[in-house]
């Protein structure tokens, strides 16, 4: 998995020949730098700093009015911070002009936590919108990679032809997944991609992820408070709590740190019970790993 | 690199295809009409070489994988070599996607029906929602009677403050195109007059058009743009995000909470609009008829009381609590059936506006004949 990942990032690199040597030099895809918000006297953060590479499933996790979304929203443009640094793809969103934020944001997909699909619109013609702006494709081959893209989803056929209003929740999700996949981005924000899901939906957008993740080498940085989702698929955690990162790892090295932020995610039944799964999971997978390993040894 | 990131297919010999460039989306329009072009002739195989693809997306893969489907069932043997490890993942998962996406096809759009079909689906549902409207006036029409019975069930901080945002909000808009009104009617009126000597008429046209129709009328046409839409975009919104389910799951009848106060406020609000209205207007005919017909205010008014009856004036405002129904409750129905998302709100709230001026007008017209049957 590890090569497969390496090698479709390399691709991806190639697509953008002109920014490869900045990229691939650092390994850095996003990085926030001294970030600090305030709306009028509200201070969200002070004094932000972490760091996104390549290819990784990062998660930012912290409780209610911790200022997570704001940050998301400071990654993708929507939102502008009072200070500090925030570097996207190697560029500097304080400096951008609106051609080079265009080609940013056709670099990134994004899916909103209620899934921001277009109501006048058919999911399938909601998948296709970005191809249809921003690339001169015939309709008809549109529709098709459409189509395509809604069963990767894991849609069914006829889910296209529908309205978002005639949706689940579910359903929703994966609709918007499959819309910010559709220019094929290198980095994917997920909000909440699981909030509001039964347990096998969300087991299915957890699947996806990993899966978008192998087949295509993205970065992806979601905001979550799934705990599942956080031990199956995460491989670096932030914890946001009081305007600050708390902590920044993966969950096993979180699971050892005392800080009260950090801890209130690991202790409760819940978290217990996520932790345990995907322990067993890992036990599996050790046990997998050295099975094959003395099959063949090097 | 060659600057241009383009994608490239040339086809030297009949046997030989070469492919290059960047087949990524942003880039891919020429490959396609480039494909397209290629298709012409028939042989038995075909030697693809892709080692100068610098680039590929999912969009690129499907299009090559397209490509070479075609050749294939034209019955071609086709040999892909020199594509990067990578890219071959890439369109190993585009081979396996096409061949599912061809086992089920997805549901093509809907045909387009016939002008016959259209007129008559449009017949029906303009039916079903005349009938709807009808029971929607009768639930209401019952809510009301409900709380006649127990008048504390009539929510009086509602009706208030409907009364204030409907009413006295729109004191200045209405005031200023009433006055606007008077001056266009009495600027009209001038010319005709002065051809006769008949300067001090003037009152009489003016007051009667301004009292009978324009006052109620403009204050009516005002309100069902400003009120009548900004309802049923406020239930539509609410039905959309299930606060109206809630409100029912409550025990919170929503005809209780929110039709009849918006109904109550808007029967009470209009008719003083239109007294406000009916002022501003004789206010600008007066104007008018003192700078271009030599008629004082006081010659003015002296002629108007004499020429205008007060049965007039009370047409005019009787008028108006009708008008104010139809506006409130036509507001709200098209809030009570908007559906699905924020598409939905937009279309209800064009349709309250353009069916409550429409009703408004329809109103007018019969009660004009009914006025004039009675004598009045």
């Amino acid at each position: 998995m590890r090569c497969c990942r390496s090698c479709s990032a390399h691709w991806i690199f190639d697509v953008y020949s002109t920014t490869k040597s900045a990229t691939s030099v650092q390994d850095v895809v996003i990085e926030m730098k001294h970030v600090s918000t305030s709306f009028g006297a509200h201070v969200v953060h002070t004094d932000v700093n972490l760091q996104v590479r390549q290819a990784e499933v990062f998660a930012l996790i912290g409780g209610s009015g911790s200022g997570k979304s704001t940050l998301l929203r400071e990654m993708i443009l929507l939102q502008r911070p009072n200070a500090g640094e925030v570097h996207v793809l190697s560029s500097d969103l304080a400096h951008l002009d609106d051609m080079q934020a265009m080609a940013l944001r056709r670099r990134w997909g994004v899916m909103f936590q209620h899934g921001g699909l277009f109501s006048s619109l058919t999911i399938t013609e909601n998948v296709g919108l970005p191809l249809r702006e921003h690339t001169d494709l015939g309709d008809s081959l549109i529709d098709e990679i459409a189509a395509w893209k809604l069963s990767m989803a894991g849609l069914a056929p006829e889910v296209g032809a529908q309205y978002p209003s005639e949706l689940s929740g579910g359903m929703m999700k994966r609709a918007s997944l499959a819309r910010a996949l559709a220019l094929d981005p290198e980095l994917l924000f997920l909000d909440e991609p699981t909030a509001g899901l039964d347990p096998v939906s969300a087991d299915g957008v957890d699947q996806l992820i990993l899966k978008q993740r192998d087949i295509f080498g993205l970065t992806i940085v979601m905001i979550t408070h799934d705990l599942d989702l956080l031990w199956q698929v995460a491989d670096r955690v932030a914890v946001l709590a009081e305007g600050t990162v708390q902590a920044c790892g993966s969950m096993l090295e979180l699971l050892n740190m005392d800080n009260p932020a950090v801890k209130q995610f690991f202790d409760g039944p819940r978290a217990r019970a996520a932790q345990q799964q995907a322990g067993a999971q890992h036990n599996v997978q050790v046990a997998n790993a050295a099975e094959g390993s003395s099959s063949k040894p090097k | 690199m060659n600057s241009p990131q383009v994608a490239c297919v040339t086809r030297p010999t009949p046997n030989t295809l070469v492919l290059s460039g960047y087949w990524i989306a942003l880039h891919i329009g020429s490959a396609q009409t480039q494909l397209e072009s290629l298709h012409a002739t028939a042989v038995a195989t075909v030697t693809a070489d892709a080692a100068g693809i610098e680039a590929l997306d999912t969009v690129g893969a499907w299009l090559l994988n397209k490509h070479l489907l075609t050749l294939r069932s034209a019955g071609a043997m086709v040999t892909l070599h020199g594509l990067r490890p990578a890219f071959a993942t890439l369109l190993s998962v585009v081979e396996q996607g096409a061949n599912e996406l061809a086992e089920h096809p997805p549901a093509r759009a809907v045909k387009s029906s016939s002008a016959l079909e259209r007129i008559g689906k449009s017949t029906s549902e303009t039916l079903e929602e005349v009938v709807a409207l009808l029971s929607f006036v009768g639930e209401s029409a019952i809510a009301f009677a409900g709380c006649l019975t127990h008048p504390a069930r009539f929510r009086w901080r509602p009706i208030l403050f409907n009364i204030r945002s409907a009413g006295f909000d729109a004191l200045p808009i209405v005031g200023l195109l009433s006055f606007l009104l008077g001056i266009v009617v009495a600027y009209q009126e001038a010319d005709q007059l002065r051809q006769y000597g008949a300067n001090i008429f003037v009152a009489d046209l003016v007051g009667l058009s301004m009292l009978r129709e324009f006052a109620p009328l403009i204050a009516a046409i005002i309100i069902a743009g400003r009120s009548g839409s900004a309802y049923a975009a406020q239930i539509g919104t609410m039905a959309v995000t299930e606060e109206i389910d809630a409100m029912r799951t409550m025990g919170i009848a929503p005809l209780e909470l929110l039709v009849l106060p918006k109904v109550i406020a808007l029967v009470i609000a209009l008719p003083l609009l239109t007294v406000f209205a009916d002022v501003l207007g004789v206010f600008g005919g007066m104007i008018m008829a003192s700078t271009q017909l030599g008629v004082s205010f006081g010659e003015f008014m002296d002629r108007l009381v004499k020429a205008v009856s007060i049965t007039s004036y009370w047409v005019g405002i009787g008028k108006a609590p009708v008008f104010a129904a139809i506006i409130a409750v036509v507001g709200c129905f098209q809030g009570f059936r908007t559906r699905g998302g924020a598409d939905s709100v937009g279309t209800h709230t064009t349709r309250s506006v353009v069916q409550s001026i429409f009703l408004v007008i329809v109103a007018d017209a019969l009660l004009s004949v009914v006025f004039s049957a009675l004598d009045l």
